[in-house]
C-alpha cells in the first residue's frame, strides 16, 4: 500500500511544540516536516523523550502544536479550537495507548460500545472484537483478561468506528514479546483488511520492519526516514 | 443502556457505602424539611379549614355585664360583619375521684340553634336540648383526661352555688385548640376544663339574665381590626369592657401560630446544615472518584466525548445520589411528619389533621437537595471537564509534602515515622481538613440542638417555680377582697405561709408601643412569689413605681429604667397612669409587671384589697386544703404547681422523645457520612502506600494508625468544635424562639455535651471499623504490579 500515488492523509510543517514545566521550557518538537498518506504502515521510532508522542498527540488532535501547521487532509488542525478537534477525534482518529486504558468497569463488548454509540457509521462491537480474535471474550471485564487481550480490546474499541487513522502509542510496550506479537498482528491485519492508515510509535527497533516506512526521532527533530524494502509480517519480528 | 451509563451504576455500585452514607446524610436533610413543612402546611390547612368551617371569630372582647339591647347597637358598630353575645363564667369543677383543684371555663351556647361564631365540633354524645337546665358539653381534652363519656355527671361551683351537670356531648372548639388556663404557664388538661352550656340556664346561674359579658365578632371585608376595636371599646367601657382584641392575640391562636413559626424556623436551619454537609461530602467522594477516573476521562475524550458529555455523565451520577436521598429522605419525613402532627394533635386539638404532603414539599426538597449535590460537585466535574486529554493520560505527578509545623519547630524527635505521615497528611489539606472536622463538628451540634430543650424547660421551670413562683398554690377571688381574707386563709389547717397579691387588667403603653397584661400588685418582702433580677437573684420591688419582664421593656416596650409608663387600667374606674419605670427582672414564661401591693392600692385609690392569695402548705394537707378552699364560695379558682409541672411534663415527654430520637438519627447519620467518606477516601487516596507498608513488613495495625489515626485526629479536634455549633444554634433558636409567651434559656448542662460528644465518637468507631475491615482486604500482591 505504500503507494505515493496515495491520498496525504496528515501534512505537517514546522510544528513545534514547547511545554513549559515551571521554570523550565522543554522543546518536544522543534520544527517537524511530515506527510502521512493513506492505507501506509507508519513507525515512528526514537528513544523516551525525542517527541514521538508528542508528535502523535498533535496529529491526534489531543494536543496542538506552539508553531507550525497541521492539516488533516484539508483541515487545518493547529487552528482547530476544542469543540472542533473533538469531532475531529470523534470521527476520524483511533487511538491505541500504552496502558490499553480500557474502563474497568465496563466488558470487552462494552468498552468497544462507548466508542461505537457515539461513532458515525460503526461496525458492530462484536465484529470489531472478533477481527482482533476476541469473539470468544466479549463479556469479560478488563480484569479478567491478559495484558495482551486487554490491548486488543483497545484495537479493536479504536478501529470499531471505522477510523481513517489509527494513532498507536507503545501498544506493545508492556507486553511480553509473544503478546506483543499477538497485537502487532492484530494492527497488521486492520492495516491491510481496512486500510486505515496506522501510525505506531516505539522506542524498539525490531517492530520498525513491519512497517511500510519508519521515521526516526531524536531530541524534536526527525533524524532519518526510510522506506522498507521488504516489509516483515509480524508473526516474523522478534526482540 | 448505552455503555456509559453502565459504567455510572457500575461505578455507583462500587463506591454504594459511601454513596448510600451520602444519600443517608441528604435524607436527613430532606427528612427534617419534608417533616417540618409537611407537619408545617397540615397544621395550617387543618387550623384554617377549622377556623374557617366553625367560624372562628375576628374580634374578642370580656366585659363585667352589659344588658343585650347594647347587643345591637355593638351589630351597628361599622366594620361588623357578625356578632354574638355570651355569658362566660370561670368556675370550680369537682370530678368524682378525683380532689385537685379543677377550674372550667363555663361559656354559653344559644338555646336553640347554633352559635353565629366559634361552632363546635361535637366528637361524641349530642347536642343539647333546647332550654334544657343542667346539660352540658364538655371539650375532649377535659374528657379525655378524667374518663368521661355522655351521660356522666359532674359538679360546677357557679357564681357560688354548686350546680349538677350531666354531660352530653364532647367537642372542640376553634376558640379553644390550645387549652391552657388564663394566667397558666402550660395546659392541664385534667385540672382545666372548658364547658358550653344553655345561655339561658347559664345566665340564671351566673345572675346574668337578660345580660352578656363576652362579646365575639367577625369583620366585613376590608374593615380594620384596629378601627373596630377601638370603636367596641369605646362603646363597653361603661360595661366594664376590658379591651378587645384581635383574632392574632387570642391566646389559642397566638401559642399555634407561634408554633408554626418555630416549624418554619426547623424547615430552614436543619436541612441547610444537613445539605450543606452532603454538598461538601460529594465534593470529596466525587473530586476523589474523579482523579481515580483522569486516565478513563482522557480517553473518553481522545475518543470524541464531548465535555459537556462527560460532564453530564458525573452529574448523573452525583444526582441519582441525591435522588436516592431524596426518595429516602421524603419517605423518612413523612414518616416522621406523621409522628410530630400525632404529638400536636394531643396539644393543639383539632376536629381533624389531613397530614398532606404537598407535592410542592417533595418538588422543593428536589430542587433544594438537587441543588445542593449539584454544587459541591461542579468543581470537581469543571475539572474533569477541563482537563486536557494528553494530560489526564500521564500519570499524576507526586503530591507535595512538606514538614509539618511541629517538625519545623522541632519537634519531630517526638513523633514517630507514622504520626508524622498522619501530621503531613492533615496539614497537606488543610482545607480540606478543615471541613472534614467542620462536617463532624456539625453532627455533634445537631445533637445538642436535639437534647437542649429539656435542659432550657428544666432551668426554666426551675427559675419560674423554685426561685420566682415559689407557692404551693394560687388562689383568686371572685371579685377584689379586703386583705383580711388572708387571715382565715392562714388559718386553714396545713397552711404555712399566705401572700396577698392585687392584679389588675391594663394596657401598658409607651411611645408608640403597648401591651396588654396584667400589673401585679406582690408584697415586697414576699418569700413565695418574688421577682428576679437580671443575675436570677430575688430582688425586692422598689416603691414608687413598676418594675416590668426583660422582654417586655427591652423588645416590647423599648422602655427603660427612669421613663415614665402609661398605665390604662381596664377595669373599675379605668384610671389612666403615669409611673415610673424602676427595674427590669429576668423571667422566661411570660411576661408581666409588678408593682408593690400597697402602691398598687394606692395608685387605683382602694384601700387594703387582694385580688388573690399565694399560699405555701405542708405537702400532706393538700387534699384536705383544696376541699377547704373549694367550699369557700368567693375562692373562685385555684392553681397548684406541683401538679401543673407534673401534668406537663407528661405532655411535654412525648415530644421530648421524639426530638431526641430524630435528633439523635440524623446527627449519627452525618458523623456516620463523613467520617466513614473521608475514611474512604483516604484508603482509596492512600491504598497503594499502605500496601507497600504492608509489603515492606507494617501489620495491619500499624497501617491502620496511620490511616484511622488521622481521622482520630479530626475527630477529637471536632468534638469541642461542635460544642461551638452546637452552643451557636441553640443561641440561633433562642432568638428565633424569642416571644412574649416564652423565652428558652441558653442553658446546656454537661449531658448536652456528653451526649454529643458520644454520638460523634460511637459513629465515628463505627465507620473505622469498617475500614479496618478493609485494609485487611488490601492487595498485597496487585500493588506491586500497577504502574505508578
Amino acid at each position: 500500500m505504500a503507494d505515493n500515488t496515495a491520498e496525504c492523509v496528515f501534512r505537517a510543517k514546522g510544528l513545534t511544540k514547547i511545554y513549559r514545566m515551571g521554570e523550565v521550557e522543554v522543546h518536544a518538537l522543534r520544527g517537524i516536516d511530515l506527510e502521512l498518506f493513506a492505507g501506509e504502515l507508519v513507525v515512528l521510532l526514537g528513544p523516551s523523550g525525542s517527541g514521538k508522542s508528542t508528535l502523535l498527540n498533535i496529529l491526534g488532535g489531543l494536543d496542538t502544536p506552539t508553531a507550525g501547521e497541521v492539516f488533516y487532509l484539508d483541515r487545518n488542525l493547529s487552528a482547530a479550537g476544542e469543540e472542533a478537534l473533538t469531532g475531529f477525534r470523534r470521527d476520524h482518529v483511533g487511538f491505541v495507548f500504552q496502558f490499553y486504558n480500557l474502563i474497568p468497569s465496563l466488558t470487552a463488548r462494552e468498552n468497544v460500545s462507548a466508542v461505537t454509540e457515539i461513532s458515525k457509521s460503526p461496525m458492530r462491537p462484536e465484529e470489531a472484537l472478533r477481527l482482533v480474535g476476541l469473539g470468544e471474550r466479549l463479556d469479560h471485564f478488563p480484569a479478567q483478561l491478559s495484558g495482551g487481550e486487554q490491548q486488543r480490546v483497545a484495537i479493536a474499541r479504536a478501529i470499531a468506528k471505522n477510523p481513517a487513522v489509527l494513532l498507536c502509542d507503545e501498544p506493545t510496550g508492556a507486553l511480553d514479546s509473544a503478546t506483543g506479537i499477538v497485537v502487532l498482528e492484530a494492527l497488521e491485519k486492520v492495516n491491510r483488511e481496512l486500510g486505515t492508515l496506522t501510525v505506531l510509535i516505539t522506542h524498539n527497533a525490531g517492530i520498525a520492519d513491519m512497517a511500510d516506512r519508519v521515521i526516526r526521532l531524536s531530541d524534536g527533530h526527525i533524524v532519518e526516514e526510510r522506506r522498507n524494502a521488504v516489509k516483515k509480517a509480524a508473526c516474523e519480528l522478534s526482540w | 443502556m448505552t455503555a456509559l451509563n453502565l459504567k455510572l451504576l457500575r461505578d455507583l455500585w462500587h463506591m454504594r457505602g459511601q454513596a448510600l452514607a451520602i444519600a443517608a446524610v441528604i435524607a436527613g436533610g430532606v427528612a427534617t424539611l419534608v417533616m417540618s413543612l409537611s407537619t408545617y402546611d397540615s397544621l395550617v390547612a387543618s387550623r384554617d379549614l377549622f377556623y374557617r368551617d366553625y367560624r372562628f371569630a375576628e374580634v374578642f372582647t370580656r366585659l363585667t355585664r352589659a344588658p343585650e339591647a347594647v347587643a345591637a347597637r355593638l351589630a351597628e358598630t361599622p366594620g361588623v360583619e357578625r356578632i354574638e353575645t355570651r355569658v362566660v363564667a370561670v368556675v370550680k369543677l369537682e370530678v368524682a375521684g378525683f380532689t385537685d383543684p379543677v377550674t372550667g371555663v363555663l361559656s354559653s351556647l344559644p338555646d336553640t340553634g347554633q352559635p353565629l361564631l366559634n361552632t363546635l365540633h361535637l366528637k361524641r354524645g349530642r347536642w343539647l336540648t333546647p332550654y334544657s337546665g343542667d346539660e352540658v358539653i364538655v371539650s375532649d381534652t377535659f374528657a379525655d383526661a378524667h374518663g368521661l363519656h355522655p351521660g356522666d355527671r359532674i359538679h360546677a361551683v357557679i357564681h357560688g352555688k354548686r350546680k349538677a351537670l350531666t354531660l352530653v356531648g364532647v367537642a372542640l372548639s376553634p376558640e379553644y385548640v390550645y387549652q391552657i388556663a388564663p394566667g397558666a404557664m402550660f395546659p392541664d388538661f385534667k385540672r382545666y376544663g372548658v364547658l358550653w352550656m344553655g345561655r339561658n340556664a347559664l345566665a340564671a346561674a351566673y345572675d346574668m339574665d337578660g345580660a352578656f359579658n363576652n362579646v365575639s365578632l367577625t369583620l366585613t371585608p376590608g374593615a380594620e381590626a384596629q378601627a373596630v376595636i377601638d370603636r367596641l371599646d369605646g362603646l363597653l367601657a361603661r360595661y366594664g369592657g376590658i379591651g378587645a382584641f384581635a383574632r392574632k392575640d387570642q391566646f389559642s391562636n397566638r401559642f399555634l401560630s407561634e408554633e408554626l413559626k418555630q416549624l418554619q424556623t426547623t424547615a430552614t436551619v436543619f436541612p441547610s446544615i444537613f445539605l450543606g454537609v452532603a454538598a461538601f461530602l460529594l465534593n470529596v467522594v466525587v473530586a476523589r472518584l474523579i482523579a481515580t477516573q483522569r486516565e478513563q476521562i482522557a480517553v473518553l475524550k481522545a475518543f470524541g466525548y464531548r465535555p459537556l458529555a462527560i460532564g453530564w455523565h458525573y452529574l448523573k451520577l452525583v444526582l441519582t445520589v441525591a435522588f436516592l436521598g431524596v426518595a429516602g429522605g421524603v419517605a423518612l419525613g413523612a414518616w416522621f411528619g406523621q409522628g410530630l402532627a400525632g404529638v400536636y394533635m394531643e396539644l393543639y386539638r383539632f376536629p381533624y389533621l389531613h397530614y398532606v404532603l404537598n407535592p410542592g414539599v417533595i418538588a422543593i426538597a428536589l430542587g433544594v437537595a438537587g441543588l445542593a449535590a449539584a454544587s459541591g460537585t461542579l468543581v470537581a466535574v469543571g475539572r474533569a471537564v477541563r482537563l486536557p486529554p494528553a494530560e489526564g493520560m500521564r500519570p499524576e505527578t507526586p503530591v507535595v509534602y512538606r514538614a509539618t509545623l511541629l517538625e519545623r519547630l522541632g519537634l519531630q524527635r517526638l513523633l514517630s515515622q507514622p504520626t508524622r505521615m498522619i501530621l503531613r497528611h492533615i496539614e497537606r489539606r488543610p482545607l480540606k481538613s478543615l471541613l472534614t472536622v467542620f462536617g463532624i463538628a456539625c453532627a455533634g451540634g445537631l445533637m445538642m440542638v436535639g437534647n437542649y430543650q429539656r435542659g432550657a424547660i428544666d432551668f426554666m421551670v426551675d427559675i419560674q417555680f423554685r426561685q420566682a413562683a415559689r407557692e404551693d398554690l394560687a388562689v383568686g377571688f371572685i371579685e377584689s377582697t379586703s386583705g383580711r381574707a388572708l387571715f382565715e386563709l392562714a388559718q386553714l389547717p396545713g397552711v404555712r405561709h399566705v401572700e396577698g397579691f392585687r392584679d389588675v387588667a391594663a394596657n401598658l403603653r409607651f411611645g408608640q408601643y403597648h401591651y396588654r397584661s396584667a400589673v401585679y400588685g406582690i408584697q415586697p418582702d414576699g418569700i413565695l412569689h418574688r421577682s428576679l433580677d437580671r443575675n436570677l437573684r430575688p430582688v425586692q420591688v422598689p416603691p414608687g413605681g413598676i418594675v416590668l419582664t426583660d422582654h417586655l421593656a427591652n423588645n416590647i416596650l423599648r422602655v427603660k429604667p427612669g421613663d415614665l409608663l402609661t398605665v390604662e387600667v381596664l377595669e373599675g374606674r379605668r384610671q389612666v397612669l403615669q409611673v415610673p419605670v424602676l427595674g427590669i427582672t429576668k423571667q422566661y414564661l411570660g411576661v408581666s409587671a409588678y408593682m408593690r401591693q400597697d402602691d398598687l392600692n394606692a395608685l387605683l385609690r382602694e384601700g387594703h384589697v387582694v385580688s388573690g392569695a399565694y399560699i405555701g402548705h405542708a405537702p400532706d394537707a393538700a387534699a384536705d386544703l383544696y376541699a377547704r378552699l373549694h367550699a369557700r364560695p368567693r375562692v373562685l379558682g385555684m392553681v397548684a404547681h406541683a401538679a401543673a409541672i407534673r401534668s406537663f411534663y407528661d405532655t411535654l415527654g412525648e415530644f421530648v422523645l421524639f426530638f431526641n430520637m430524630v435528633a439523635t438519627l440524623l446527627a449519627a447519620t452525618i458523623a456516620f457520612g463523613v467520617v466513614y467518606n473521608s475514611a474512604r477516601i483516604a484508603l482509596s487516596e492512600r491504598g497503594r502506600e499502605l500496601a507497600s507498608l504492608r509489603v515492606l513488613g507494617f501489620t495491619h495495625g500499624e497501617i491502620a494508625y496511620i490511616l484511622l489515626g488521622e481521622l482520630a485526629v479530626l475527630t477529637l479536634a471536632a468534638i469541642p468544635l461542635g460544642f461551638l455549633v452546637g452552643v451557636g444554634l441553640c443561641g440561633i433558636l433562642v432568638v428565633v424562639f424569642e416571644s412574649d409567651l416564652y423565652r428558652l434559656p441558653l442553658v446546656l448542662e454537661p449531658y448536652n455535651f456528653a451526649l454529643s460528644a458520644l454520638v460523634v465518637t460511637v459513629s465515628a468507631v463505627i465507620s473505622g471499623l469498617l475500614v479496618w475491615r478493609q485494609l485487611g482486604r488490601l492487595d498485597l500482591v496487585g500493588v506491586l504490579k500497577t504502574r505508578e
